[in-house]
């Protein structure tokens, strides 16, 4: 009977810690759902699509963010694109190039002390619009810059 | 594994002006070899970038990412000597983490 209970005692030991194991795997993934790869966005072949899974449908105008790019990009392969937001509190900033492929490039999001800057270079196909989408305090606000480009850089 | 990442955080005033140069092809899978075939997609999908152990940059890239990729990440609030740990992962899986400590700008 002692040997039972030892048994007993050892399984429901090894269980528990499974179940610790468990949750923490759990909590691993729920912590890094914020940042998991936006597979749908990034293979959506339409902007407002790829708009659309961020939850940006509704995003308005606004001139407090601030996109720096060329007007005229003779290289399509190397387009540098830099966002400034001024919006308080900005969470997230995504790049968009309208007629792309696919247009999403790019979705970067900042804490803990990070100013709300995004600086990356991008490949474009074609002369088309830059769309920045940004996320502040749960809502979303856009800007919009041409870039023409003179040799497009998808091949 | 691949080539590692050259970093170069400068500090201005209290913000770490944090630029990182990444040496990956960055396929879109468009690309056609001399002999005629695809190559197949092959990106950096992942970029985090921490401050003293703390998460200020997580980037969710596409294979619109430039070849040999360049980007920056400003972060308020830092001292010379504090630690920068980028790590990237790609779409093989691959990963590479580099570190560099904040200097004088």
């Amino acid at each position: 009977m002692n040997n039972l209970r030892r048994t007993f005692i050892k399984f429901s030991g090894s269980a528990s810690a499974l179940a610790v194991i468990a949750a923490a795997g759990l909590l691993k993934t729920t912590q890094a759902a914020a940042a998991v790869w936006n597979k749908s966005g990034f293979e959506s072949k339409a902007a407002a699509e790829a708009i659309k899974t961020l939850g940006a449908s509704a995003a308005a105008e606004s001139r407090d963010i601030i996109i720096t790019a060329p007007d005229i990009a003779e290289n399509g392969a190397v387009v540098p694109i830099e966002v400034v937001s001024r919006i308080p509190n900005t969470q997230s900033i995504s790049i968009i190039a309208e007629k792309n492929p696919f247009p999403l490039a790019a979705t970067m999001d900042f804490a803990n002390g990070a100013e709300p800057y995004a600086y990356v270079r991008i490949k474009m196909g074609q002369t088309s619009n830059v769309r920045a989408i940004i996320k502040a305090d749960g809502k979303f606000f856009m800007a919009v810059k041409e870039v023409k480009i003179t040799v497009g850089g998808c091949g | 594994m691949a080539e590692p990442m050259k970093i170069r955080a400068l500090l201005k005033g209290d913000v770490a002006d944090i630029r990182v140069l990444v040496a990956h092809p960055m396929e879109t899978g468009q690309r056609r070899d001399a002999a005629g075939a695809l190559v197949p997609m092959h990106f950096i999908q992942s970029m985090t970038v921490t401050h003293n152990g703390n998460t200020v940059y997580e980037g969710q890239w596409s294979q619109a990412v430039s070849r040999n990729p360049v980007f920056a990440v400003r972060v308020k609030g830092a001292k010379v000597g504090d630690k920068i740990v980028v790590n990237w992962t790609d779409t093989k899986n691959d990963k590479r983490t580099d570190e560099a400590t904040v200097t004088a700008g």
